[in-house]
């Protein structure tokens, strides 16, 4: 059993941090918002935002979905003034989520140097009373957890993606939610995917989506592959998809989420992060970061992040826990990393070791524990344009 | 049995895969021959477990990885140079560009 520990949400759900949020609705806010975070950055207290000027129905839900995460416990807004954005809304659905909340509008505070006074002080009096803050019992089946991979290799498939999917089937046999993602990461394996969906029109829902991918991906003219995938002994996106996919074990999948679903039971679920319609805004994902805050936004308290080659990043909200796969990389990054997973390659650990690692890590992470990432001050995010429709019916399990 | 620096992943696999680095000049044991090594063969990379043709479907994990784009004898490293996707073009960076340091 486990002592996880959460701040409980008038909504009912459990959160492993109390963060502070300050956010920013237009990069013209950017550098207000990171002036104000950047005394109680050490504090968990950071910076997420939408840089574009233009609308979007998208990253307005996905700004929603992040301020009222379980793992948020406040959230100042930093307004520009003349923005698209919808500052209303968005302050708005922060109130009834029961969180203090707080909008600064640069124009009309008296420019920069006022409008950073005034959020350090009101971010100062929130990180007190949040800390007086007390947590309750928090269950393992109370728990999201996403997965990514990023800075694949040849060793990725071998023992870090496949020792996650078995973290995953332990972490869903105790009552989790977990997710994978990257569908642009899963083309060539949809029809041994589709088999494990637990209804056929689920099924035909998750080969739909790989194949929505390949073609959006196929119209832009780059897969999902990077030059580093190459050099570590990646020839194609089928053989990193294969490697990718081994992040999801082997339990049945459950649902297809769009970014913002929040599984609505435990289980195994696919996010879907390619946009729907006609290519409009450029690469599904412009890198890792934007797959993380995707996995955050559908309520993950945790997300796994697998790498070969040896991503350092980490990610506002939720805590990201290093996996490396290649044991070369983990010992020229081993500051950067949770979990060394290329123990497996070289026949120091087992799969099913590493994956008892992985899970008790996550674990941990509930009962006072920080990742590597954290404790180096990682706060990563990037949220760009999309557009979606709303998942069909066939995509999700009664709740 | 093949050399046990080189692992088998699934037994209908046609490459391969390093689970340490295996310098050139090294000589590899596989299922029917003894081949010596071209280049080094970096963790994580591939070679073929047995002679392969043109056009033939690069197995591994028991799933297609892409195909063939030229013979490739037992032995040889399988990569970009003699394998294609049949999906998505793979795309990598000159290696005379990016060498750390260096201004374009």
């Amino acid at each position: 059993m486990s002592n996880l520990q959460g701040y409980l949400r008038s909504d009912g759900r459990k959160g492993i941090r109390n963060t502070i949020i300050v956010a920013y609705l237009v990069e013209c806010a950017h550098h207000v918002a990171r002036e104000i975070a950047w005394p109680l950055r050490d504090r968990d207290v950071h910076v997420i935002g939408f840089p574009g000027c233009y609308p979007n129905t998208y990253a307005e839900r996905m700004m929603e979905r992040l301020c009222t995460h379980p793992n948020v416990g406040a959230v100042l807004l930093v307004s520009l003034g003349c923005e698209s954005f919808n500052k209303h809304r968005l302050a708005q659905a922060v109130e009834r989520s029961g969180r203090p909340g707080h909008t600064i509008i640069i124009q009309s505070a008296g420019g920069t140097r006022a409008s950073i006074a005034a959020g350090q002080e009101w971010v100062a009096a929130r990180r007190r009373e949040l800390d007086a803050q007390t947590t309750v019992p928090m269950g393992i089946d109370e728990l999201i957890v996403g997965t990514v991979c990023g800075g694949s290799d040849g060793t990725s498939g071998i023992t870090g993606n496949p020792a996650a999917g078995l973290a995953f089937d332990k972490l869903i046999a105790a009552g989790a939610a977990c997710i994978f993602e990257e569908t642009g990461e899963l083309i060539g394996c949809e029809h041994i995917m589709a088999a494990r969906a637990r209804t056929p029109e689920l099924g035909a829902e998750l080969k739909a989506s790989v194949a929505k991918a390949a073609q959006y991906y196929a119209t832009l003219g780059y897969g999902s592959f990077a030059a580093g995938n190459a050099d570590g002994g990646l020839t194609t996106i089928e053989e990193k998809s294969m490697g990718a996919y081994a992040k999801s074990g082997s339990s049945p999948i459950s649902g297809l989420l769009k970014p913002g679903d929040v599984p609505p039971t435990s289980g195994l679920y696919l996010l879907d992060v390619v946009p729907d319609g006609e290519v409009r805004f450029g690469f599904p994902n412009i890198n890792d970061n934007a797959e993380i805050a995707e996995l955050i936004a559908c309520g993950s308290h945790v997300v796994l992040f697998v790498t070969g080659r040896g991503s350092v990043v980490g990610s506002a909200i939720s805590p990201v826990v290093k996996i490396c796969a290649n044991p070369e990389t983990y010992r020229r990054l081993s500051d950067d990393m949770d979990i060394d997973a290329g123990r497996i390659l070289e026949g120091r650990a087992t799969l099913n070791e590493i994956g008892a690692e992985i899970r008790d890590h996550v674990i941990s992470l509930g009962e006072g524990h920080r990742t590597k990432s954290e404790l180096l001050g990682h706060q990563e995010f990037v949220l760009t344009y999309k557009t979606f429709s709303a998942i069909g019916p066939a995509c999700l399990p009664a709740a | 049995m093949h050399d046990n620096r080189l692992l088998l992943l699934n037994p209908t696999d046609n490459v391969l895969v390093a689970r340490t680095r295996i310098q050139a000049g090294e000589r590899v044991q596989l299922e029917a021959s003894s081949p010596i090594l071209s280049a080094d063969l970096g963790i994580g990379h591939k070679i073929a477990r047995q002679a392969l043709r043109a056009g033939d479907k690069i197995v591994k994990y028991g799933a297609p990885i892409g195909s063939a784009t030229c013979d490739i004898p037992a032995g040889a490293h399988v990569h970009f140079h003699n394998v294609a996707s049949d999906y998505i073009p793979t795309y990598t960076i000159a290696p005379d560009l990016s060498a750390e340091g260096h201004v374009a």
